[in-house]
């Protein structure tokens, strides 16, 4: 029943692991060909792999583990999907109802445990229930505000036979509102007619409401003309090579984009958060705009940075409305000081905050991001990444143009999520380039799944920035804890060529920039899996930095800067 | 109406004039929540508060239409305009919650609160107790030759001002239902 439930929601990939509590499932999962199994290496990685799947698709992805640790193993991927609201459908066996609360073996209070790291949950008891529920779980993933859901299948129910029903899409009371209200859209339109310095701040919120919001977003920003900034999670819904992009906002953003956000008069946050690695200080945030907001989850709205105008509804359909009204009173904005803003940018940009000291004789992790980004940039091409200074050095160094192709934890920042990540990418786009930008520390944290990447012939290419450091945890220590770098190294990593050689996959390794192009060009061309080993500069720090407990205004944009800028208040933030 | 507060009747899916004119005086509220009477329902409500750190001062719950299925939770919190906007608007994205109503904006409305009190004592205690029960008009429910269970019902003010009536005269057990409220007209 569940085999067909999925394929009436067309479900064509399941990532999973299977175990005692769900063999009827893996079952019937084994008599059909309609819906790929991929076996992972570890329930984490299933759940990350089908984040990665999700973003690149924006299509659910879906999972299916087994009772116990199975459940408890997917834990921090349901707490990630969570966070960066993408919507997954994770199905979990479940020991027998009647050993329910027996301590059986593998057996875990599932949905207890996976509560508070879902948008909803459900134990199925009545095998009759069971395609209803799997159908609303669908429903409440993807609509809305997306998440993660789970639904949690005891044995006999699997065993037995009840009756089928079919997706209605109309049966749930969960029916989130879509229109923004117009009164309000009507009053963003008339403070976008008289903005003098106007600044758009997106998010990930554009790339979940799908493909129509990105292209109405573009029509807006080029019509317009007012400059563009994005958060982490929205990378992509502007394209980087367009003339209003600013570059990426927040702790590690661009000096152009943070100033112009401390400096504007309209802040029109369209499907972001004001998140704290965005917003810095709060009660020096952007203190002279009037603040727009464009949300389809309420709670979003007044959390955490007051709004003036809160517009709540799905990016897209607001978009639309926006820019009929904004075309019906006559397409009006103040051109001349719309231009002076720009030219104040302009002025930023010239600080030029991404130039970094090159060596001849080391490869500089910015360097060795930028000529990825240089020889890859006309490839179908999907970054992933996982969590650190390199993320920070990709989401910086690399363009991207569209949205759905740069995957990359956010919220929660999970060490270990870029590798499933790719392969669920992978999955999904079989002759695309996918590559993951990667920090030696996370990737070990899932390299089980190199088994999985070898096992169904992913090509996922590592690019793993070696400097045997825990960078963003070493570059914090020098700031904050008197260069006292407790921990933050690794004395023991393995040889990533020999470990790539005993998975049966390729090893590349790089460790002089004269080599640079001609090994990344090896590991493009490479038909299967690579782990790319390229050995960095061990001691750079990732900058343009907004300390903790500063304000925007008060970016360090390099070495010289750094000592003793963060206060005991702003040492307690993380 | 005041621009920070939902609309009458808003529901999760409509919450406008989200208007901010935030105080940072903490407020008390009475939340009336209409959910699907289902496994964990309580649960998700509960782990909210505790997980986002939000006063609840007093919970009730009970199934209040059989055939539709429904519960209804009467919460009393306390916080800032700020924090009360976003308590309701985190109910409200609930799932199994279909509507939230803030019944300190929506207009006045009862309040009542049922508490059990055993007040054990002799003499001339005994005799007090008693005829201030009778002014509170709470009923006796049980007694012994030592003891009486008081029943009384009111706002939950009244019950803190018997209850600290009774304290000196021999209280020994209070249990308290916690505020059920509703709105007044139609």
């Amino acid at each position: 029943m569940l085999v067909q439930a999925l394929k009436d929601q067309g479900v064509d990939t399941v990532f999973g692991y299977p175990g005692g509590a769900v063999l009827p499932i893996y079952d019937e999962v084994f008599q059909q060909n309609d819906i790929k199994h991929v076996l992972v290496r570890h329930e984490q990685g299933a759940v990350h792999a089908a984040e990665g799947y999700a973003r690149s698709t924006g299509r659910p992805g879906v999972v299916l583990v087994t009772s116990g640790p199975g459940a408890t193993n997917a834990v921090t991927g349901l707490t990630d999907a969570l966070m960066d609201s993408i919507p997954i459908v994770v199905f979990t066996g479940q020991v027998p109802t009647f050993m329910i609360g027996s301590d059986a073996f593998q057996e875990a209070d599932t949905v207890g445990i996976t509560r508070p790291c879902t948008k909803h949950n459900w134990l199925v008891k009545d095998t009759d229930k069971l395609s209803g529920v799997i159908h609303e779980a669908f429903h409440v993933a993807t609509s809305g505000r997306p998440g993660p859901v789970l639904v949690d299948i005891p044995k006999d129910v699997q065993f037995a036979t009840g009756t089928y029903t079919k997706p209605a899409p109309t049966a749930s009371h969960y029916q989130p509102r879509m229109k923004g209200d117009i009164e309000e859209i009507t009053e963003l339109v008339a403070a976008m007619e008289k903005a003098k310095r106007p600044v758009f701040y997106t998010g990930g919120g554009v790339i979940n409401s799908g493909p129509a919001a990105s292209q109405l977003l573009r029509e807006l920003v080029d019509a317009t003309g007012f400059p563009i900034t994005s958060t982490l999670m929205g990378l992509g819904s502007y394209p980087a090579s367009g003339k209003n992009w600013l570059g990426m906002l927040g702790m590690h953003g661009l000096y152009e984009a943070n100033l112009a956000m401390h400096d504007c008069d309209l802040l029109i946050n369209i499907g972001a958060r004001f998140d704290d690695r965005i917003t810095g200080r709060i009660d020096a945030f952007s203190p002279k705009s009037i603040k727009a907001h464009i949300d389809i989850d309420p709670s979003s709205i007044n959390k955490v940075i007051k709004t003036d105008i809160p517009i709540v509804g799905d990016v897209a359909h607001v978009l639309e409305d926006l820019l009929k009204i904004w075309k019906a009173r006559g397409r009006k904005t103040n051109v001349e000081s719309v231009a002076k803003w720009h030219m104040k940018i302009n002025e930023w940009r010239k600080v030029d905050c991404l130039a970094y000291t090159d060596s001849k004789k080391s490869i500089k992790p910015q360097h060795a991001v930028a000529r990825l980004e240089a020889l890859t940039k006309g490839h179908d091409r999907y970054i992933c990444t996982e969590v650190g200074q390199h993320q920070m050095w990709a989401a910086q160094y690399l363009g991207f143009e569209d949205p759905n192709r740069w995957m990359t934890s956010g919220g929660l920042g999970t060490m270990g999520y870029g590798f499933p990540a790719s392969i669920g990418v992978q999955m999904a786009h079989p002759d695309a380039l996918v590559i993951n930008v990667a920090g030696e520390a996370s990737w070990l944290m899932n390299m089980q799944e190199m088994g999985t990447a070898v096992q169904y012939r992913l090509p996922v290419k590592q690019f793993i920035l070696n400097n045997e450091r825990l960078g963003m945890v070493r570059q914090w220590q020098e700031l904050l804890h008197g260069e006292r770098y407790s921990h933050s190294w690794s004395e023991a990593l393995p040889d990533f060529v020999k470990l790539a050689e005993a998975f049966g996959a390729k090893g590349i390794l790089c460790s002089d920039p004269a080599d640079l192009d001609d090994a990344i060009m090896e590991m493009i061309n490479h038909d299967g899996p690579v782990i790319f080993d390229c050995l960095v500069e061990k001691h750079e720090n990732c900058f343009p930095m907004i300390p903790s407990g500063k304000a925007h205004n008060e970016m360090l944009l390099g070495e010289a800067e750094t000592q003793g800028v963060i206060d005991a208040k702003g040492s307690v933030l993380v | 109406m005041s621009a920070l507060h939902i609309k009458k009747g808003a529901s999760k899916h409509s919450a406008y004039n989200l208007r901010p004119t935030f105080s940072d005086v903490n407020e008390r509220h009475t939340l009336a929540l209409l959910v699907e009477n289902e496994p964990g329902v309580l649960a998700r409500v509960i782990g909210l508060f505790s997980g986002r750190g939000y006063n609840i001062e007093s919970l009730t719950v009970a199934e209040v239409d059989h055939t539709g299925h429904l519960s209804r939770i009467t919460i009393v919190t306390t916080g800032t305009p700020q924090v009360i906007e976003q308590i309701k608007a985190q109910l409200g994205r609930i799932v199994p919650v279909h509507e939230v109503h803030d019944l300190t904006v929506e207009g006045s409305s009862v309040e009542r609160e049922l508490a059990m009190l055993k007040v054990v004592g002799d003499g001339d205690k005994r005799v007090e107790a008693l005829r201030l029960a009778d002014i509170f008009r709470a009923n006796v429910v049980d007694s012994t030759l030592g003891s009486f269970v008081f029943e009384i019902t009111g706002a939950p003010e009244k019950i803190d001002a018997f209850a600290d009536l009774m304290r000196p005269l021999g209280l020994a057990e209070v249990a308290r239902t916690g505020v059920a409220a509703l709105l007044r007209g139609e």
